[in-house]
């Protein structure tokens, strides 16, 4: 592809699609190559109701809104793409893709997000969808009258174990801590909820079964021990990580694989800003990317101008 | 009435997805909601309907009786995890799989099974 954009944006979620929205909206020729689903995050979000201006919608909405209005201003969009190779060193940005396409650029913001994080032990891709799932809002209603596990100690694992209660006869809650990382309203809820269990200070070691999940092994810590458990089902909620490993050898990033940025979402490289869940930061809402995504959006302009 | 927001084509009863399967040689059919494990599937076949023209591609929500066709399917038998989606070649379910899938995984069963 022999056209030079102003801005390659790497990724469609809430930060992606707002420095779309603000950098084609400025006349900047834009693309945004999305490896994912348009949305990132949003999209796994069931309802948002804290989102300044917006009463409550469901998060597929408000992306789907983000995307038309990226689009309306002039910004192209290609997703589920798979990039295989960035150059960042030279003044023109490149980004190649898997069938060949070469995306040529001024400036790069990235906004590759964050994943759920998956435990990685025995099992657990043989079962997803048969036993393992990690959205309690999609599949809940699969373990009505069953018993089934959740991992996790945050607020997500707390909440969607409250939550899973509607439909499981009882929720397990595995959490490798003594205490949990949850606000204190979250962990409440979850123990004043006579369906809810705790086994702490453990991990879970592997999945079994035949054509479903039939049982976990989960370690104590402190003791070592490994017991069976049985469970119908299991949830996984550990959190996230950024999207960053492709970027790890051209890019400044913390110990967490967070790219280090400053006040204006600039990286060290000249030219290259990043947004979003995957810069350092403390607090990860869609009001925060979309924030970061106006001020990168904002820097690449400036960049752009001088 | 359509109840899934997708840029695909909804199927909106099980007697028109049967004539779909009987009128073409390959038809991939994601059975899901609006939710955060079903739009990606959704948003891949958007993407893929362009360059596979030998796939009919369609959606189906889940929750109306008409998806039992999907719901009981015997190849679904076991599957805890939305969505279900179903490939079928000429007439009969060539594959089928039980939540989220991403375009590697989607193309791959589409190049093995659909050609």
């Amino acid at each position: 592809m022999d056209e030079i954009f102003d801005v390659i944006i790497i990724g469609a979620g809430a930060a992606g699609l707002t420095a779309g929205i603000y950098t084609s909206r400025a006349k900047l020729s834009t693309v945004i190559l999305n490896e994912g689903a348009i949305g990132g995050q949003i999209v796994l979000t069931e309802e948002i109701a804290n989102y300044p201006g917006v009463e409550s919608t469901k998060g597929y909405m408000l992306a789907n809104i983000m995307k038309k209005q990226a689009k309306s201003f002039g910004c192209k969009l290609k997703s589920n793409v798979k990039i295989i190779k960035y150059s960042f060193d030279k003044e023109i940005k490149v980004v190649e893709l898997e069938d060949g396409r070469i995306f040529q650029g001024r400036s790069v913001i990235l906004t590759p997000g964050g994943r759920p994080r998956s435990l990685n032990i025995h099992g657990e891709n043989k079962f997803k969808g048969t036993g393992i799932s990690y959205c309690a809002t999609c599949d809940g209603d699969f373990f009505t009258g069953k018993e089934v596990v959740v991992v996790g100690g945050g607020n997500s694992a707390l909440e969607e174990a409250v939550a899973l209660t509607t439909f499981a006869t009882k929720v397990t809650v595995v959490h490798q801590f003594d205490h949990f990382q949850a606000f204190e309203h979250a962990i409440q809820e979850a123990e004043k909820n006579p369906k809810v269990e705790f086994i702490m200070e453990s991990e879970l070691r592997g999945f079994y079964g035949n054509e479903n999940l039939e049982k976990v092994t989960i370690e104590h810590l402190p003791t070592g021990k490994i017991s069976e458990y049985k469970t119908d089902g299991t949830f996984i909620f550990v959190g996230y990580q950024p999207n960053t490993e492709s970027f790890a050898k051209h890019i400044n990033l913390n110990e967490r694989k967070e790219i280090i940025v400053d006040t204006d979402m600039k990286t060290n490289i000249k030219g290259v800003f990043a947004a979003g869940d995957c810069i350092v930061k403390k607090y990860r809402q869609v009001t925060t990317a979309v924030a970061d995504g106006t001020i990168a959006a904002l820097s690449v302009s400036e960049f752009l101008r001088s | 009435m359509r109840r899934l927001q997708t840029v695909i084509h909804e199927v909106e009863t099980a007697a028109e997805l049967e004539k779909m399967i009987s009128e073409n040689e390959n038809v991939m059919v994601c059975c899901g909601r609006m939710g955060p494990m079903c739009i990606p599937v959704y948003d891949i076949m958007e993407e893929l309907e362009e360059e596979r023209t030998n796939v009919k591609f369609a959606s189906m929500a889940f929750d109306t009786p008409e998806a039992g066709i999907i719901r009981n399917a015997p190849e679904c038998r076991g599957f805890m995890g939305l969505p279900f989606t179903m490939y079928y070649k000429n007439g009969e379910v060539a594959h089928a799989t039980s939540s989220i899938q991403n375009m590697q995984q989607i193309t791959s069963i589409l190049d093995a099974k659909l050609v």
